[in-house]
This record gives C-alpha cells, sequence and structure tokens, in this order.
C-alpha cells in the first residue's frame, strides 16, 4: 500500500493461549477511509486480533500504528480515545437500560460536579435517532429492539463517538437480506466520511461486494493482503484453507445398514415443524442450515435438554418417549454439544471426572465405587481418542479446545452408544485437531454407530457426510445425497422458505 | 519430576500442613494445649458447628447455600426436647428433630429447585420463618428440665464425649458419600457446570432435594446435641451457626463458587479456627482482639488459596506440539 495514507497499522503482532498459538508475526494495513476485510477460517485468529486491536487482550510481541504513531492499546477505553471501536459479533449492551443510557454507557456527560447531563443525553439520542429514521423512544429498554436495530445502535454509537476505525465482526450474522442492505448504505456512507473500517465475514458474496482490500489470515498468520479488485473468489479459498484441501476430510465408505434414529413428524410451537429425517447405521448424516435455521433446537428435543410438541421419536425399531438427557442415554442416544464451555466441560474437574460424570453406574454400583476400574476404562479411551492430557487428574480447563472436545467425545464413547448427534463439534479447535476429531468420527462410523452432524461449515459438512438435510427457518428443506453436494444447492435449500 | 511431584504435595495438602504448624506453633505457646483434655475440649466444642458445616459443604459444593440453619437447629432443638418431655421417649425426641430439620429444608428445596428463588434468598426467609416459629411455639421462653434428655451432648463414651463420636461417624458417612456414591459425584459436576451436568443426564433436581434432605438430617442433629449440651431448650439460641459452618468449609477449601470442596479440608478447616479460639482464650488475647485476628485470617487463608489456584491454572499450559505439525 504506496502512498495512500495509512490509518492502522499492525506489525509484527503475536499471541498466544494456553495450548494455542493464536497469532503469529501479523501484519497488515488499513488505508483511511477503505473497508478492508479480515478472511479466514473459524480458528485463523480474526477474532483475537481484533480483541488486541481494541485492548481487550495484551499482544506478546508486536506493535500497533495510528496515523504512523506507535500507540499503546491497553484497554477499550483507550481504544475509544484513539477513535477505534468494536461492533462485537457478540453484541454488548445491557438490555434492562434504555437506548440513551446503552448509547452512552461509560462516557455520559456530566456537568460540574459529576451530575449527569441527562438534558444533553436525551437530545443527542433524539437527534441520533431521528437522523437515523429509528422510531424509538429514547427511555425505552434495549431488550424491546430487535437485533438489527441494536445493532444499528452499536454501529451509531460507534460514530456518535467520532471513531476512526470500526471493527465489525460478522454483522450480518443475525440480521435479513433486507437490512443487510440497509447496513451496507450505512458503511458506504462512513467511508464517505473517511472512517476505516476492519470487516470480518465468512460470507465470501458480501466481501467481494464491499471489501476495498483483503487480508487473509490461516492458524494465526497473515497469508497475504490484495486490492479486492485485485484477486478472486478461489484465490482467496484457497489461501484461506491452504494446503491442506486435498486430504482435509478422512472419509471412508462404509457398508450401510438399517435406519437406527427415525425421526417423523416432530414440532415445537414457534421453533420447528415436520421435522423427518433418518440416519442409518454406518451413516453420516449432515445437518446444514443458516444461523438460527432451528438445527440445534431439533437436536436439543431430541436428546430430551428441550421439550416437544409432537412427533416420535424411533431408536433402533422402537419408539421412544425421551423427556430428559438420562432417557436418551438410556435408549443409546448421545450428543455433543455446539457450546463446549456452556453445556460441555465442567471447568474445574478433572480430565478425568468430566470423561465418566454420564458413566458413573459403571463406576459405582452395588454400593462401591471402583476407581482404578474408572482409571483403567477411561484411560482406555483417552488412547483410543488421542487425548493429550499431562494426567487423568489434570483440570480439563488446563487444556486445548480440541482436546477438550476429544474429552467429551470419550465421555459419550464409554457409553457405547447407537447414535451420536454432534454439533458443531469443530467449532473453535485448533485445524489438526479438527483433522482427529474428522478422524474419529469416520471410526465411528466404521463400528457402525449412526452419526449426526450439524455444522455451519459447508466444507467439512461436504468432505465427511453421506447425506446432508438443510433446514430452513424450522423447517427440513432438502435431502441430498453425496452425489448431488455442492455449496450452491446447499445454500439455495438454506434460503428458500 | 520428583521435585515437581513434591510441589504437588505441598500444594495438594496445604491445609494440613497449615494444621500441623499450627498444632506445633500451638503446644510452644501454651504447655496445656496439647494436654488431652484441652484436645478433647476444643473437639467436643467444634462437633456441632462441624456438622452443620458438612451440609454447608455439600450445597456450597453444588452451588448453593443455606443462611437458614442456626434457625432450623433452634426450631428442631425446641421441638425435640418438647416431644421428649411430652412422651419421655428419647428416640422420639431424636426423630422429631431429625424430621423437622428434613421439613424445613424440604421448603428450602422446593422454593430453589421448582420456584428458582436464589437460595441465598429462599433460606434468608427460611432464617427468619424457622426462628419465628421457635420463638411463637415457646412464647420466647428457653424450655427446661431436660433430664436424660442431656445424655445426647453431655454423656461419654469412655473419654470421648458423645458430640465427638456423632461428629466422627457423621465425618465418615459424608466422606463416603462425597467420595464413593454417584450422588456426591453429581455434586461436583453441578456445582461446577449446571447446564452441563444437565446435558450429560444428571438429575440435577434430585440431587439438590438430596442435598438439602441431608442438610436437613445434620441440622437435627445438631439441634439435639446442641441444645443437650446447654442443658436447655433455646429458641434463641445458635444464631449465626450458619456463619460458622460456612466458615470451616471455606477456610477448609471449598470453592464459594462451587464444584470444589472435601469432607476432610471441612473438617481440618473447622480444627484450624477452633485451635485459633483455643489458643487465644488459653494465652488470655482479648476477646476483641480475637474477632479481629479471626477475620485476618479467614481473610488471609481464602485469599492465598485462590491466588495460588489461580496460578496453577495459568501455569500448566500445554502445548500440542504433534497437532500444530499435522495442521
Amino acid at each position: 500500500m504506496e502512498n495512500e495514507a495509512i490509518k492502522l497499522r499492525v506489525s509484527g503482532v503475536s499471541k498466544s493461549f494456553p495450548g494455542v498459538k493464536a497469532l503469529d508475526n501479523i501484519n497488515f494495513s488499513v488505508r483511511k477511509g477503505t473497508l478492508h476485510a479480515l478472511c479466514g477460517e473459524n480458528g485463523a485468529g480474526k477474532s483475537t486480533l481484533m480483541k488486541i486491536i481494541n485492548g481487550l487482550y495484551k499482544a506478546d510481541a508486536g506493535q500497533i500504528y495510528i496515523d504512523g504513531q506507535p500507540v499503546e492499546i491497553k484497554n477499550p477505553i483507550q481504544a475509544r480515545d484513539f477513535g477505534i471501536a468494536m461492533i462485537a459479533q457478540e453484541l454488548n449492551y445491557v438490555p434492562e437500560m434504555s437506548i440513551e443510557e446503552n448509547i452512552f454507557l461509560g462516557r455520559l456527560p456530566v456537568t460540574g460536579p459529576g451530575k449527569v447531563d441527562w438534558k444533553r443525553v436525551r437530545k443527542e439520542t433524539l437527534e441520533l435517532l431521528e437522523r437515523e429514521n429509528l422510531n424509538y423512544s429514547p427511555k425505552q429498554k434495549l431488550k424491546t429492539l430487535t437485533v438489527s436495530d441494536i445493532q444499528m445502535l452499536e454501529i451509531l454509537k460507534a460514530i456518535s463517538n467520532n471513531a476512526q476505525i470500526v471493527i465489525m465482526d460478522e454483522p450480518t450474522s443475525a440480521i435479513t437480506n433486507r437490512e443487510v442492505e440497509v447496513l451496507f448504505k450505512k458503511i458506504e456512507a462512513l467511508k464517505a466520511q473517511g472512517v476505516s473500517i476492519i470487516y470480518i465475514s465468512h460470507k465470501m458474496d458480501e466481501v467481494f461486494r464491499i471489501a476495498d482490500d483483503i487480508t487473509i489470515l490461516r492458524d494465526g498468520q497473515t497469508v497475504w493482503t490484495k486490492r479486492a479488485a485485485e484477486t478472486d473468489l478461489d484465490e482467496v479459498i484457497a489461501a484461506m484453507v491452504g494446503r491442506r484441501m486435498d486430504n482435509a476430510y478422512p472419509k471412508e465408505e462404509v457398508p450401510i445398514g438399517k435406519p437406527v434414529l427415525d425421526v417423523k413428524g416432530l414440532r415445537s410451537e414457534g421453533v420447528f415443524e415436520n421435522i423427518d429425517f433418518n440416519v442409518r447405521a454406518g451413516e453420516i448424516v449432515g445437518f446444514a442450515g443458516l444461523m438460527g435455521a432451528g438445527r440445534t433446537e431439533v437436536m436439543r428435543a431430541i436428546f430430551g435438554l428441550d421439550p416437544y410438541d409432537a412427533g416420535t421419536i424411533n431408536i433402533n425399531g422402537k419408539d421412544c418417549t425421551i423427556k430428559k438427557v438420562s432417557d436418551a442415554i438410556n435408549e443409546k442416544l448421545v450428543m455433543l454439544s455446539e457450546d463446549r464451555r456452556r453445556f460441555g466441560i465442567i471447568p474445574i474437574r478433572s480430565v478425568m471426572e468430566n470423561a465418566s460424570i454420564s458413566s458413573l453406574d459403571k463406576f459405582i454400583f452395588k454400593g462401591k465405587s471402583h476407581p482404578s476400574l474408572e482409571r483403567k476404562l477411561v484411560g482406555e479411551y483417552f488412547e483410543k481418542m488421542n487425548v493429550k492430557t499431562p494426567s487423568l487428574d489434570t483440570l480439563i480447563q488446563a487444556l486445548s479446545g480440541g482436546n477438550q472436545q476429544k474429552v467429551l467425545l470419550a465421555k459419550w464413547m464409554l457409553r457405547d452408544p447407537d447414535v451420536l448427534i454432534l454439533d458443531e463439534p469443530t467449532r473453535g479447535i485448533d485445524v489438526g485437531a479438527k483433522f482427529e476429531i474428522y478422524k474419529l468420527m469416520t471410526d465411528m462410523a466404521k463400528e457402525g454407530k449412526a452419526v449426526v452432524m450439524v455444522s455451519s461449515e459447508l466444507p467439512e459438512l461436504i468432505g465427511m457426510c453421506d447425506r446432508i438435510y438443510v433446514m430452513s427457518q424450522g423447517h427440513i428443506t432438502g435431502c441430498l445425497d453425496r452425489s448431488e453436494f455442492s455449496q450452491e444447492t446447499i445454500m439455495k435449500f438454506a434460503m428458500s422458505k | 519430576m520428583k521435585k515437581q511431584s513434591i510441589g504437588k504435595i505441598m500444594e495438594k495438602y496445604s491445609i494440613f500442613i497449615i494444621l500441623v504448624v499450627m498444632i506445633i506453633f500451638c503446644s510452644f505457646m501454651n504447655q496445656n494445649f496439647l494436654k488431652p483434655q484441652n484436645l478433647i475440649n476444643v473437639a467436643r466444642q467444634l462437633s456441632v458447628s462441624i456438622i452443620i458445616a458438612y451440609g454447608e459443604m455439600l450445597l456450597v459444593i453444588s452451588g448453593l447455600i443455606d443462611l437458614s440453619v442456626g434457625s432450623v437447629l433452634a426450631l428442631a432443638g425446641v421441638l425435640s426436647i418438647a416431644s421428649f418431655q411430652n412422651t419421655g421417649s428419647l428416640a422420639v425426641g431424636f426423630i422429631v428433630a431429625i424430621l423437622v430439620g428434613v421439613a424445613c429444608n424440604l421448603v428450602n428445596a422446593f422454593l430453589v429447585t421448582n420456584v428458582n428463588v436464589p437460595p441465598f434468598i429462599a433460606t434468608l426467609a427460611m432464617q427468619m420463618s424457622a426462628r419465628g416459629i421457635a420463638l411463637y411455639f415457646t412464647n420466647g421462653q428457653n424450655l427446661l428440665q431436660l433430664k436424660e434428655y442431656t445424655i445426647f451432648g453431655q454423656g461419654n463414651v469412655g473419654p470421648v464425649p458423645n458430640p465427638v463420636i456423632f461428629m466422627l461417624v457423621i465425618t465418615v458417612i459424608i466422606w463416603y458419600v462425597t467420595n464413593h456414591t454417584r450422588y456426591g459425584r453429581s455434586l461436583y459436576a453441578i456445582g461446577g457446570n449446571e447446564a452441563a451436568a444437565v446435558a450429560s443426564g444428571i438429575d440435577v433436581k434430585r440431587s439438590k432435594y438430596i442435598t438439602f434432605i441431608i442438610n436437613g438430617i445434620l441440622a437435627g442433629i445438631a439441634g439435639v446435641l446442641f441444645m443437650s449440651r446447654v442443658n436447655a431448650g433455646l429458641p434463641n439460641g445458635a444464631v449465626g451457626y450458619e456463619m460458622e459452618g460456612l466458615t470451616a468449609t471455606i477456610v477448609g477449601g471449598t470453592s464459594f463458587s462451587g464444584g470444589v470442596g472435601t469432607t476432610l479440608g471441612t473438617l481440618v478447616g473447622a480444627f484450624i479456627i477452633g485451635f485459633l479460639n483455643n489458643i487465644m482464650n488459653l494465652t488470655g488475647v482479648d476477646s476483641y482482639i480475637q474477632q479481629i485476628v479471626k477475620g485476618g485470617i479467614i481473610a488471609v487463608a481464602v485469599g492465598y488459596d485462590i491466588m495460588s489456584k489461580n496460578k496453577k491454572t495459568r501455569k500448566v499450559i500445554i502445548v500440542d506440539e504433534k497437532e500444530k505439525k499435522e495442521a
């Protein structure tokens, strides 16, 4: 980027977390008044990098320059003073507080002796809402707004603060197409005002529509930066996935048996309906769809975590009533949750306890516990799943995400299930660990288990599955065989109504 | 390798080491400290609060708390004495105490698990109501004339006072329950991450009910021992005992955020506080100063524990070289 004004420059930034080197010598520059897209797979380090720029994390090494001056950003308040605003993927707001309070959160104007200048707050909020055609009262609580309006407010909040660098992390992941158009118009207006935008998105069509420059991150390193006009989709994807494209998915042909899980007419009022699908022994069946399509909700209902209103769940030829998780486990159906931190690990307990918690009846029976049996069996499964842990007594929170996931898989394999539902099994873990999870899935299929894989990453669904069901707005809109797989077809069904 | 394991042992048993150092220190401070009679006295004085501490421990491990145990203890005690006085049966008196403790805790459990009232609030309400019932029932008067009922708190088996026997037996049972039953293991999971426990197939509601019921049984037994030792049914007795129990278990390493805690830790925690009181009494420390010291020691002990744990999680960094290479 030769002679144009560089607003922000990141030079040699590195950052490590326990078990993962998240960023390794990152370099890129954002030009003034442009949109700079950051592309990379999950876990490539995009969010970590943005958190460093926003002062949430401290870099282990490297330097950030704003307008050519080296700066040290210690916390988000300092970042704000440097003109940096971040619109996070998970929006930061206080739902119980009003619009005006949220907009001025942390920077309420005061008069003389520390009294809040509510008049000014009200006036400026009203001006802002009017200018942007948002038909709300400043006193309205934020929780009563739609997601896209809250997002728009976040952006307004950023600009009202005279931000010169706005970071947007997956801003379109939760809003409708029409709202995306509004957002893009806003982005154009910001650029015209000379604001620089760092834009993180998985949606390549969006990136090519609005980006001026593109930087690719892979495994915590910068691959290259190019003008959007000088590159194309294929080049970007190739750079994102790197050399491991060819054998990324250890898929093997496995003889397919009888249906093990057969779901008919499953319905949960207002969440999903008419859910019919089956999974056969030895088969890996994928579930694709956009966020909020209802995939996780269907699986949670089948696993007994949420109630459902109608429909039958047939496992191994038997109609089952599943009211709670233990019912599902007794029918040999288990589920690995999408959110490892919330529903998966018990962070302050040992890896062994985490693995055996669902199989206590195997280790404690007839009023006696059998700790040596427990150690032996858990140890065997850890070896089989290639869990890397210093000992069985290490706290699970000390392990890397991939190893935590393998411990949780071992926990369910200990139950010797017939049906395994894996909801986003590779989310947020290292590329190497991903490969191992795929291999384990293949092994499970070879053992004749029925595997359901819910994923938002189309390449892994296409790479691993025998069939893919596509969901949209609480319905199954399509079922594809391996020969019909393509990102375009899947997306078509995912967008249909 | 060996050095590391010594460090680990130190870390794991730090609370026991503190106790031993304290005993050695105290024995030099005052020659009466190590005399059997003194030690037995300390154990007897601690018995009631240790029994209560186990109930609090089970609750705190699973992410709950009980602020009502002092009041419930008093209510169970006076109703137990009243029923003994009416029937003349020690067994009836004992059973009534346990039933009262369990009944109060079933209400707590119902409010917490079925109505989703935060345990802090639910048991705070019970603290007031149970005390109110005890006072209403006795008209605010102490119940006297305990006769044979005093056997529970004042009798001995050989040189060992009955309350200490109760305490030791309960210690063994609680140790067994926490280490060797499915219920015990589920406690740690629930306190460590309740949503994950549910998703692992644990019946969280049932576990919470069991915990409150055990807590009620312990409160009932504590009520009998307490009243019988002071030789009266005191509707105003045992105020603030929940704090004694909580202090013992927290000093003993139970994590206030749930998921961590051991029976022996709680026992040792109680004795550390007990010995501290004892040595200050023996050496004639002013009772106000005693309070200051106790508060300081609790803050330091828990602060040290938390800081060393934070350090530990930061220290254990596992870099998967292999994982990286494959990628």
